[in-house]
């Protein structure tokens, strides 16, 4: 074989700078790219935060202030015990209750769905029964009809029913539905043949395999779940709405958009803001500091 | 300690027959090695045998005693499987205690025996370590040790060595041998590898398409083979299979490579004219050097392995032969000249039965 | 798929699945019975009786202009949302891709907002472009371009479009971002060993390796702006000025829960669901196809 050789030029030298800067800069586009991709989601809440440490006065004239006040404790106090309202109405409900129902409700669809769904899913998978893919179909095509949909029928149901105005009603229409019996089914499917046969040979009945092995293995599914599901119960909007009308069990992403009235001048904007505030932390927490399975879950139940 | 007794087993998945009437009886204490190719149906035997599959017809004896439609868990047997099947979220104590703890044993006895398994095992400072932190020759003590605390009437090997590298196979092999000899533990061990099957069994059942082949000791299965699957399968490199035919009264072969040889262990029955196979393993090909009776090989692949040299070519009629020759001899494109004494031969019918010498009435 | 090894019982997986049928049979089937039923009856003005109509609420229904005007809403916010939350989460997640260093970083800061609530990130918006106390409301109307999203309709669209977008981002980021750093690195250095520049390399080999996830998401974005965005659209305009933000699902609250009209609602309800049921069958074709594939 003959080789070509000849020495490095100026061109090439010249030619290794020239891509060296390319691709610095093309890094540098990217950094600042997103961080202006970071700076627009950031700055509505940036505008939220700061507007609920000023007076009602200061942004009910449409200073729109960029930098923090001084009224921001006396703010999320008075939102958290007494809670703000249009002023022309009366009944302002305390942030305190309005983040308890929520959480209430929250959690126990969260909790709710994940047991029911296991047990479901469970069924599904390790047993082999009359009428198996039936019951799998009848849930699968839950996965179709959401909630908004069936929305009046449904409230119709409950009325029926006399869950009106309850936790229960609240939480446990939203409790059954396809995706985390179709997560569990998919995880309960890569779960080894061999650990059934072993806890066969081990004598373990199905339901220790499910206690003492299943359930333990499916501890980081569970969690995923969890967070997808706490987020999906606590931003609920239509369905309290529809259900909730007494004060008492008010949710507070329903609640906070509650407090803003139509006659817009008299609306106690720095309440309204330090409430969103508290509305949507607990979430965002729950997403921030959960990033990982937060992610997992995300991504696995679409799947 | 206990026997096992097969009969009849037949077991269908839909319309297809995986096993078609398997017959076995195991002596107390002894190791039987289930070797074939994959497909051959023997996992599905040693699940039947287990308990995790139903045989769709015949009887599983433990002891005696039918437990054909019991549960795994009420036949007192123990399994190591293939890919250890440990629970990844229990320690490897847990792991060994769990059959235990669900027979309802003592605390006191689950560690004592789990603390004498592991003592055997060499995996004592490992109890508390999950299975994800062992390298795969642990794991596979560890399954063997989830096994022994058991003290079952019978172990169940489904390929435990097959997830091993070569040398740590080898290694676990003389191991579990060791072990089975001294814990006199009746066993039944399922392998598609030959040399595995050689080393290990007392007895081996080579199983081919849903019947067992063979059944018989390790040196038997290699002297002797019941069919040209058996003497293809065991031995390596395989054995040569040349076409003939029968002639000099059933008395000898007249090889379609070359010349026509008389038995050296007696006359075969049949017509003249009738088709055979004759077998010969490499390792029984000669190098004859001074070319008096022998065949030209041409050498197309040469294999040096050290102390030996292992030589592939054709014969004459474009017959395949491998020779395995204790020198380094031949070089491809070279005619080697190969002699095939009858005495090392295996004479097989053309549908591939052994074809035994007639006992010939004294002259 | 399934599992060759199994226990074998009757009563106990039943009871197992109990507490799933009995919720899914009371607050699915029942209602969507009722709803299926419900579309083909109509009620008195006083609510006393029902009588059979056969397929006229649906006729009534098509041919409401205020119906036709909901679809078209639908249709335009839908598409908007879809394809501006797409396209602005490819957009970063290719850069956050690139970007190895504090990837991480931008990661997290671009997918909380997924935890806000549809109606919560109405909120946060209203305060921005409020005519009077917002600070982008203020300024359009300070340099002259009258804006007010409660009076006039296209900017009231223009609203609810960019808050059901901005909160739908960081899902879609997420997704392509896992998208983006599953494809395998060989594939990409093969790209640039054959001399393709990043950006025709994008084009030519990123893109088509990124179509099941982007048409996955097409869907999920679709289904997220048919139904999830109720709250945007309650906080923010109850679906007005006049009907300029009425989308189907608003509608069918507004007809059933304001207005009282159970047939017409009903048969909206019915609607929907079979518009949910092709996009799921779409999506299922979908999911069949990737497991193939």
């Amino acid at each position: 074989m003959r080789m070509l050789m000849r020495d490095t030029t100026m061109e090439d030298i010249a030619l290794a700078r020239a891509t060296a800067r390319r691709q610095a800069r093309s890094r540098w586009i990217a950094h600042a790219l997103l961080a202006l991709g970071v700076l627009i989601f950031a700055f509505p809440i940036w505008i939220t935060v700061v507007g609920s440490t000023h007076d009602v006065s200061t942004i009910g004239r449409g200073e729109v202030p960029l930098w923090f006040g001084g009224e921001g404790v006396a703010n999320y106090v008075s939102a958290w015990l007494r809670g703000g309202s249009s002023l022309r109405t009366t009944g302002a409900v305390p942030a305190w209750l309005m983040l308890w129902n929520s959480l209430n409700m929250a959690v126990l669809i969260a909790v709710g769905k994940i047991a029911i769904s296991l047990l479901s899913a469970y069924a599904v998978v390790f047993f082999a029964f009359p009428g198996r893919m039936v019951c799998f179909w009848l849930i699968f095509i839950t996965l179709m009809l959401p909630v908004e949909v069936r929305i009046i029928p449904t409230f119709e149901v409950m009325v029926n029913l006399g869950l009106i105005n309850s936790m229960a009603g609240l939480v446990v229409p939203l409790v059954a539905s396809a995706t985390a019996t179709l997560l569990f089914r998919q995880f309960f499917l890569t779960i080894p043949d061999e650990y059934v046969e072993a806890a066969k040979i081990d004598g373990a009945g199905p339901l220790r395999f499910f206690k003492d092995v299943v359930l333990p293995l499916s501890v980081t599914n569970i969690a995923a779940l969890f967070v997808i599901l706490f987020i999906y119960g606590w931003n609920q909007y239509l369905w309290p709405l529809l259900i909730v009308s007494d004060k008492d069990l008010e949710t507070v992403v329903v609640g906070m958009t509650k407090m803003i009235g139509t006659g817009d001048q008299q609306n106690e904007w720095n309440i309204i803001m330090a409430t969103a505030v508290l509305a949507m932390l607990p979430p965002v927490l729950v997403v921030i500091l959960m990033q990982r399975w937060f992610v997992k879950g995300l991504t696995e139940t679409e799947k | 300690m206990a026997t096992l007794s097969l009969s009849g087993i037949r077991k269908s998945f839909g319309q297809t027959e995986v096993l078609h009437g398997i017959e076995l009886d195991v002596a107390d204490g002894e190791m039987i090695v289930v070797v074939g190719a994959s497909g051959c149906g023997k996992s599905t035997l040693l699940r039947i045998v287990a308990g995790l599959e139903t045989p769709t017809s015949g009887t599983v004896r433990i002891d005696g005693r039918d437990v054909t439609k019991l549960e795994p868990a009420d036949r007192d047997i123990a399994m190591v499987f293939q890919n250890y099947a440990l629970y990844p979220h229990m320690s490897v104590f847990e792991n060994m205690a769990y059959g235990l703890r669900i027979r309802g044993l003592p605390m006191v006895e689950i560690r004592k025996r789990v603390a004498e398994a592991a003592e055997m095992l060499e995996i004592g400072p490992l109890l508390e370590r999950k299975p994800r932190q062992l390298s795969g020759g642990q794991r596979q003590r560890v399954a063997m040790g989830r096994a022994i605390v058991r003290e079952p009437k019978l172990f169940l090997f489904d390929e435990p060595l097959s997830n091993l590298d070569a040398k740590l196979r080898v290694q676990m092999r003389a191991e579990i041998r060791r072990l089975q000899k001294r814990l006199g533990v009746t066993s039944l061990f399922v392998t598609h590898d030959q040399v595995e099957a050689m080393t290990l069994g007392d007895r081996l059942v080579v199983m081919h398409k849903g019947r067992a082949a063979q059944v018989a000791s390790p040196m038997e299965v290699w002297g002797v083979p019941a069919d040209t699957y058996v003497a293809g399968f065991i031995g390596s490199p395989a054995m040569n299979f040349l076409s003939a035919t029968l002639v000099q009264g059933g008395g000898g072969a007249q090889l379609k490579a070359g010349p026509a040889l008389p038995f050296a262990d007696g006359p075969r029955p049949g017509e003249d004219g009738t088709k055979l196979v004759i077998g010969i393993r490499p390792e029984h090909v000669q190098h004859l050097p001074d070319g008096a009776g022998a065949l030209p090989l041409a050498v197309d692949l040469v294999e040096p392995l050290g102390s030996e040299t292992v030589i592939h070519g054709r014969l004459p009629g474009e017959e395949v032969l491998v020779a395995r020759l204790p020198l380094a001899a031949g070089a491809i494109g070279e005619v080697l000249p190969v002699g095939l004494p009858p005495a090392s031969w295996h004479v097989f019918s053309a549908e591939g039965a052994r074809l035994p010498a007639r006992a010939t009435a004294p002259a | 798929m399934r599992k060759k090894v199994i226990f074998k019982g009757v009563a106990l997986p039943y009871l197992l699945l109990l507490p799933q049928l009995i919720i899914t049979g009371i607050f699915f089937f029942w209602p969507a019975g009722q709803a299926i039923y419900g579309s083909f009856l109509r009620e008195d003005a006083f609510g006393l009786s029902r009588e059979f109509v056969g397929f006229e609420n649906f006729a009534d229904i098509l041919a409401d202009p205020n119906y036709l005007n909901a679809v078209s809403n639908t249709v335009i916010f839908s598409s908007a949302v879809a394809f501006s939350a797409l396209g602005v989460a490819l957009f970063l997640a290719v850069q956050a891709d690139k970007a190895i260093r504090g990837a991480d970083f931008y990661k997290t800061m671009l997918i909380w907002p997924y935890a806000i609530a549809p109606a919560i990130a109405a909120v946060l918006w209203l305060f921005l472009f409020h005519p009077q106390i917002g600070l982008f409301g203020r300024f359009l109307n300070g340099i002259g371009i009258p804006w007010d999203y409660k009076l006039n309709g296209g900017q009231a669209m223009l609203m609810v479009i960019i808050a059901a977008a901005w909160k739908q981002v960081s899902y879609n980021f997420i997704f392509f971002l896992a998208g983006l750093q599953s494809i395998p690195r060989s594939v990409l250095e093969a790209a640039a060993i054959d001399g393709a520049r990043p950006a025709r390399r994008f084009w030519t080999v990123i893109f088509p390796l990124l179509a099941p996830t982007s048409f996955f998401l097409l869907v999920v974005n679709l289904v997220y702006a048919f139904f999830d965005t109720f709250g945007t659209i309650h906080a923010l305009t109850r679906g007005g000025p006049g009907q300029s933000t009425t989308t189907l699902i608003y509608k069918v609250y507004v007809d059933g829960v304001e207005n009282l009209n159970f047939g017409a609602s009903a048969a909206q309800s019915v609607i929907l669901m079979a518009l949910v049921i092709a996009l799921t069958a779409i999506q299922f074709r979908f999911i069949e196809r990737k497991v193939h594939y």
